[in-house]
């Protein structure tokens, strides 16, 4: 098999395109800034963005122009408090909306990986949410014809996920919260792999409980270190909370944040000189302990 | 030791809710911190289960975030989302889901989306996440928020998470739901609710009258059969907040 290992700038070249339904997904964890902000350099518009949580990755492509519309369920900075870019956009009417639960968001995703027209969900009775978006609809069940909450299938045209690691034939594996990641990749057309590191087959092959997802639905695999900062990679660094914290201040105003995505996103050529501005201190910073996981035993057979 | 500051009493009133309890749906702030200090004192079986879909978890830190690094390691699983809010939660395998919000009602109705229409709000909040669903299907819910006026109101303008009928007092909730919210922790007090599903208060913080909860009450407020004082946390209670809170 030939490799599927592309630089960053090559995938989001290839792979995501104007107007495109893109997911860059990972609940607080592993979340690829990397890719959002070459998707911010190479100047896409008219993205719809679909994340649980938009975070400050969807922020700061709302504030770089990329996106026409926003498919979500929890609209924050996980304890700090408001997404200001996002919040100023709707306000502004040049950001349309389309809410979910969390659950409902899951459940489009598992509709989405399947091809099934729709998911149920015992959710939303008694909710104001299926009046404000009218895509959550009620079915009967055929079975008793009880009525029960549905969301249609959501199928992004790319969903880009980052991991600990990937060998060059795109099987990849991650490991700590793995949030929706599975199903957004399932669901979506072009899959791209952001990993801290590119490992032999072999490695892969050792502990195959551990795969996030088989090479076969991959299409892109880019290695960039730190490339989920200030998200985080368990094992690798730690949620960057002090500047979770700062970008309350950044992107509340308006010419601050420009000048942040000018020094860090539109003026380097990539994440390599993104960490290099970080410096060697803020990454030591970051770094945890090592905690390693116990190893099992396969089995070998004849 | 200083006396209990609000936030204190709250964690204190929210953890003898859970007493006995052995699974509860956190997030972060005041009630991670309740089942923390529950866990050491009145449900030490209680595991801790987050959004994020760490089980178990024995966090060496205070979480920054619900996705937190320091709740994996050590943690009994990690689960995907699908199968948290699938097989978990709407398998009906979580006791208790602990919620705040910006506003309730006095059906338990919850709002974190808007303040304002939903179309042109005048404070836009952060939606539900995962709070409509444990609002339905943990088998009860504790509310833990600050209470005011401006909190606990007539109307709430949007409802995010439901409580026990519509705000207009019409319709239950559907029969496979869980009980609802059944406890209401705030500065002032602590509130449960009526066979009705009205809110009811049910016992006052030290220092607290009930005038107080009148003026922070957007509706006249029910009173239980007997209105208990709830005493003041001991210090070794308020000592472990503070270490939980350090």
């Amino acid at each position: 098999m030939s490799s599927k290992v592309v630089s960053l700038r090559e995938a989001v070249a290839a792979h995501v395109h104007d107007g495109d339904t893109l997911a860059i997904e990972g609940f607080t964890h592993l979340i690829s800034f990397a890719a959002a902000h070459e998707v911010i350099r190479q100047g896409r518009r008219g993205l719809t963005l679909a994340r649980l949580t938009p975070d400050l990755v969807y922020d700061q492509m709302v504030a770089a122009g990329c996106a026409a519309k926003l498919v979500f369920s929890w609209l924050g900075n996980p304890g700090v408090g408001s997404l200001h870019a996002i919040r100023r956009a709707i306000e502004a009417g040049q950001l349309a909306i389309e809410e979910y639960s969390h659950h409902g968001m899951v459940a489009r995703y598992a509709a989405g990986a399947s091809r099934l027209p729709f998911f149920p969900l015992r959710s939303y009775d008694g909710s104001d949410l299926a009046a404000a978006n009218p895509l959550i609809r009620r079915v009967a069940s055929p079975y008793d014809g009880e009525e029960i909450a549905v969301v249609p299938p959501l199928n992004p045209d790319v969903t880009i996920i980052h991991a600990q690691r990937a060998d060059a034939d795109g099987n990849l594996q991650a490991w700590g919260i793995v949030g929706v990641q599975r199903e957004a990749a399932l669901a979506a057309r072009r899959v791209i792999a952001v990993v801290e590191e590119l490992v032999d087959s072999s490695v892969i092959r050792a502990d195959p409980d551990r795969t996030l997802l088989p090479g076969t639905v991959v299409d892109a695999v880019c290695i960039e270190p730190f490339g989920a900062h200030p998200s985080f990679a368990q094992g690798h660094y730690d949620r960057d909370n002090r500047f979770y914290r700062e970008w309350d201040a950044i992107s509340r105003e308006p010419a601050r944040l420009s000048a942040w995505l000018d020094e860090w996103v539109l003026g380097l050529e990539g994440r390599a000189a993104y960490v290099a501005r970080m410096g060697p201190e803020a990454l030591d910073a970051l770094r945890p302990e090592p905690r390693p996981s116990g190893s099992v035993d396969y089995g070998s057979y004849r | 030791m200083i006396a209990a500051t609000p936030d204190e009493l709250m964690i204190a009133a929210a953890a003898a809710e859970l007493a006995g309890v052995r699974t509860v749906f956190v997030g972060i702030g005041l009630p991670n911190a309740a089942a923390n200090l529950a866990r050491q004192s009145v449900a030490p079986d209680l595991e801790l289960i987050y959004e994020s879909g760490v089980v178990g978890a024995r966090p060496t830190r205070l979480p920054d975030s619900i996705g937190d690094p320091a709740l994996v390691s050590g943690a009994a699983a990690t689960m995907s989302m699908r199968d948290l809010f699938g097989g978990f939660l709407q398998g009906g395998r979580i006791e208790v889901g602990m919620l705040g919000a910006a506003q309730i009602d006095r059906w338990g109705n919850l709002n974190t989306t808007v303040i304002g229409p939903y179309d042109y709000p005048s404070v836009r909040l952060p939606g539900s996440g995962g709070a409509c669903e444990i609002a339905l299907n943990a088998r009860r819910v504790i509310v833990v928020m600050n209470q005011s006026a401006r909190s606990f109101v007539d109307r709430v303008d949007f409802v995010t998470s439901p409580g026990h009928r519509r705000p207009d007092g019409s319709g239950r909730r559907p029969s496979w739901a869980g009980a609802g919210p059944t406890a209401v922790v705030t500065q002032l007090g602590v509130y449960h609710f009526g066979r009705d599903g009205e809110m009811e208060l049910s016992g006052l913080h030290a220092g607290v009258d009930e005038e107080a909860v009148d003026a922070g009450t957007g509706w006249p407020m029910r009173r239980a059969e007997a209105v208990r004082s709830l005493s003041a946390p001991s210090d070794p209670t308020l000592a472990a907040i503070r270490s939980l809170l350090a």
